[in-house]
């Protein structure tokens, strides 16, 4: 990758990031970080959930300031304290969620962006520069369309006028195909490749291989906050970037075999449809079957529907289609109240929104588990007793110390919150334990407190039902592992048999890009 | 870090009551000043004739009743995250239909058509609170909009029937009812206006306490308002606690109107609401539903309402100059919980 060592103050380098490290509490997010954007390129900025790349970008645009390392613009270094100087020396972010008044049409939003707005202006002019650049860069916006009316697509491309009209040369875009469809996603490509003619320097975000490869340029790969390596587009290869995003080796498997064979089927998911909300895919024709004594896991990039699933296996999302059955009866419509007393546990990735009451101690937040078992009179009287006996059982029986009881929630580290979670849905009679990516954002102390956990589950004949983003995890917990793309399982694998570039392949959407 | 002890906490929340009183009065004081009145001696004569005196102080305390029951009717939505700004349409429908089961419930013995007058009075309000219960419920309308806009609805309708068909014929100038045949069997403390509606509102304050903060409903409904997202998925039925959160607190602001009916006026009529379920309001959002701090809050907020008469007598000041208080009382409430928000 020689030719692509080029000097920060060659000419045709527009952005220069050198040495960029940025660490939040507990996570080093961007760890000695070069990387170098050239006039006139598209460059994708490729790699897994959590590898630093909406960091790297926000650095630049000056959303976080860098614990280290320089930033030079035009051979320039420069200090970028706020998205303000960013807009000044030419730069333009289009993010995840759009920042558009719906109420507004396309001409007012715009004009609000612009820095020089004088205090009577001509909406005609502004209409007839939005036109013009509308038709020069192929956006194919009305100035006059209220905001509310357009699709996903086409706000996107408002948030890219606002930015063409107020003078941006370097566009950075974070991951925007995320909310698109796919035709949305080629006419977007269309477009960069129209701005990239007409000598604008584009950045933009994805995890999904087959879109770097097919309109990037330059694709720089981050993996756990590092640059791995930046390659030319035509000379990489599927394998190479894969192999770059993941890691080269397979994890190795800590699982004991099991000692018994994976018994009654508890949860079974038939052909279920949900309806989509928002801009979240729906499940599409989803089975599933999580038996006794087995850790299922679910692969894939986050937003492919996970969280859906999670909440069609709690009831709290309606299944349009299908059936699904609890130990082998129809729940397809129990509720959430059902479900959670015939016996399903759940462990979410941020507790303190999904499982705890911030504003209560860890053992209020205990009693919750089964308030009936814990209340007296109808309700009227607390055992509190009662739950700290429970509360202190369930602690040693997970193998950890009890934390301390009048301490309220909100108070409590990540890793704590998610140990009391976990003691409390595990505390209970329960057949199925669904994770929603339960170790994400957790120290490695308390991730494995909850991997251990979830072993010690299978070992006593439960259902276990793993959503994660990490195969490495997945790998070394699950008996199966099926992979999730835009709602649909696209492969199922099982640990000791399974090809890491496939499951990349198929978590990043190949063959199914615009497929589908 | 742990949560303070129990004493403590104790001392920091009547410190913090403590201040704003001070801080209001020391506003209300500098307003009495520019009018040229003497504010220490405008403090001196309300303090003197309310509170140093038996018959002034029955006589907060007679205004503290309806104020104790509207505060508890904002303060149990409000441990479920809903904000009930509805607690005067709320009393004033509770009036109506005690007004209702006054007239037309007969043949009964005295004590117990009184006890169905009082519970229809929390039909009464218990209803008009559903309403913006269930349409939250279904996720339809926020209950801070409907509950303000149902207050402009009830007036309506109580004016509707004393203007109407309920209007006493002996004294046709006035739109009022004839009066309760209860009012008689009403307990009232004799050679006071102090009446059974205290009592009440003591013992609901009461219950109120000991249910949020013991029982297993307690226990719920906060959980509800703490995190209705983690409620849901721990199998509470967070719809059906957000209407009964309303319908409950709708029914205590409806008992505070038909007692204040009962009790006080005798009969139904436009005025039988000097803004008690807005005072109720303030109340609740100064104690923060801290029961301790309704009660404190509850008798603060019935001195200045006895003020204002004071005010009258011994500074020649318009009643309308305690709705000045009234309005600092209100920013301060309204400051608060972004004091709050940067303290975290």
């Amino acid at each position: 990758m020689d030719e692509d060592r080029l000097t920060c103050e060659s000419d045709k380098t527009v952005v220069c990031l050198r040495g960029i490290t940025k660490r939040f509490p507990g996570v080093l997010a961007n760890d000695h970080v070069d990387f170098q954007l050239q006039s006139g390129e598209i460059h994708a900025l490729l790699g897994e959930n959590g590898a630093g790349k909406s960091t790297l970008v926000k650095i630049l645009y000056g959303f976080y300031h860098a614990d280290a390392g320089e930033i030079l613009v035009h051979g320039r270094p420069v200090h970028i304290r706020s998205p303000r100087d960013a807009r000044a020396l030419g730069l333009g972010m289009v993010f995840q969620g759009f920042t558009l008044i719906p109420a507004m049409t396309v001409a007012e939003n715009v004009a609000l962006f612009q820095a020089e707005l004088p205090r009577f202006f001509s909406p005609r002019e502004l209409e007839q520069s939005i036109r013009a650049a509308s038709d020069q860069y192929g956006l194919a916006l009305d100035p006059k369309a209220p905001v509310w009316q357009l699709s996903i697509g086409e706000q996107q491309r408002v948030e890219l006028l606002k930015l063409l009209l107020a003078g941006a040369r370097i566009l950075i875009f974070d991951e925007p195909t995320k909310v698109l469809v796919p035709h949305e996603v080629e006419a977007l490509f269309r477009v960069f490749e129209s701005l990239r003619a007409q000598g604008f320097s584009i950045i933009f975000i994805t995890h999904k291989l087959r879109e770097a490869l097919s309109c990037a340029d330059r694709i720089t790969v981050m993996r756990q906050g590092r640059v791995v390596g930046t390659l030319l587009a035509r000379a990489a290869t599927e394998e190479s970037l894969l192999h770059m995003m993941f890691g080269e080796k397979l994890p190795e498997i800590t699982r004991s075999p099991g000692s018994r064979a994976p018994g009654e089927v508890v949860l079974e998911l038939r052909d279920v449809c949900t309806r989509p909300v928002g801009t979240a895919p729906a499940l599409d024709h989803v089975n599933l079957k999580v038996r006794a004594g087995e850790i299922v896991g679910i692969a894939g990039v986050s937003g492919n529907g996970q969280r859906e699933l999670g909440d069609v296996v709690l009831g709290l999302l309606r299944i349009v289609r299908g059936k699904k059955f609890f130990l082998g009866q129809d729940a397809t419509s129990w509720s959430p109240r059902q479900l959670v007393r015939r016996g399903i546990a759940f462990v979410p990735e941020d507790p303190l929104s999904m499982a705890v009451v911030p504003g209560f101690s860890t053992l209020e937040n205990f009693a919750l588990m089964d308030l009936q078992a814990f209340s007296k009179f109808l309700g009227t009287v607390m055992n509190w007793g009662k739950v700290r006996t429970f509360f202190r059982e369930g602690f040693t029986k997970l193998g950890l110390s009890p934390l301390p009881e009048p301490v309220r929630a909100s108070t409590l580290s990540g890793g704590n919150l998610q140990r009391l979670t976990l003691v409390r849905e595990l505390s209970r009679p329960y057949h199925l334990v669904v994770g929603l990516y339960p170790t994400r954002g957790l120290d490695v102390r308390s991730a494995n407190a909850v991997r251990q956990a979830f072993l010690v589950a299978r070992e006593q004949g439960k259902g276990v039902l793993l959503i994660s983003e990490d195969l490495q995890e997945l790998f070394s917990l699950c008996d199966r592992v099926l992979v999730i793309f835009r709602g649909r399982i696209v492969g199922e694998f099982r640990p000791e048999e399974a090809d890491l570039t496939e499951v990349g392949r198929l978590m990043t959407g190949a063959g199914v890009l615009h497929g589908s | 870090m742990v949560l303070k002890s129990t004493s403590n906490r104790w001392v920091w929340i009547l410190f913090r009551l403590s201040l704003t009183v001070v801080l209001i009065l020391g506003v209300f004081g500098l307003f009495l000043w520019a009018l040229g009145k003497n504010p220490l001696k405008a403090f001196q004569d309300t303090l003197r004739l309310n509170l140093l005196n038996p018959r002034g102080l029955s006589e907060v305390v007679v205004r503290m009743s309806p104020l104790l029951l509207t505060a508890l009717g904002v303060a149990v939505p409000f441990r479920a995250g809903l904000i009930n700004v509805g607690a005067e349409g709320q009393f004033l429908m509770g009036a109506l239909l005690g007004t209702w089961a006054a007239f037309n419930i007969a043949g009964l013995p005295p004590a117990l058509h009184l006890v169905l007058v009082l519970l229809a009075g929390m039909v009464g309000g218990g209803l008009w609170g559903a309403v913006p219960g269930a349409l939250r419920a279904l996720g339809w309308v926020n209950e801070t909009i409907t509950t303000l806009l149902l207050n402009y609805l009830a007036p309506l309708i109580v004016g509707y029937f004393v203007f109407g068909p309920w209007r006493a014929p002996e004294l046709a100038m006035y739109p009022q009812t004839p009066e309760l045949p209860v009012v008689p069997y009403f307990p009232v403390l004799p050679g006071t206006r102090l009446h059974l509606g205290f009592f009440l509102g003591l013992f609901f304050l009461g219950l109120y306490a000991y249910m949020t903060g013991r029982s297993r409903w307690g226990l719920e409904l906060r959980a509800v308002g703490g995190n209705p997202e983690a409620a849901r998925r721990l199998g509470m039925p967070v719809e059906r606690w957000l209407l009964a959160a309303m319908v409950l607190g709708g029914a205590l602001a409806g008992l505070a109107g038909v007692a204040e009916v009962v009790a006080i006026h005798g009969r139904l009529k436009m005025a039988v609401s000097p803004g008690y379920g807005f005072m109720g309001f303030l109340v609740n959002w100064l104690a923060f539903a801290n029961p301790l701090g309704i009660l404190i809050m509850s008798f603060l907020l019935a001195i200045i309402a006895s003020s204002g008469f004071t005010l009258q007598i011994t500074q020649r000041l318009p009643y309308a100059a305690v709705n000045v208080l009234m309005a600092l009382i209100l920013f301060v409430v309204l400051a608060k919980p972004f004091r709050q928000g940067v303290r975290r």
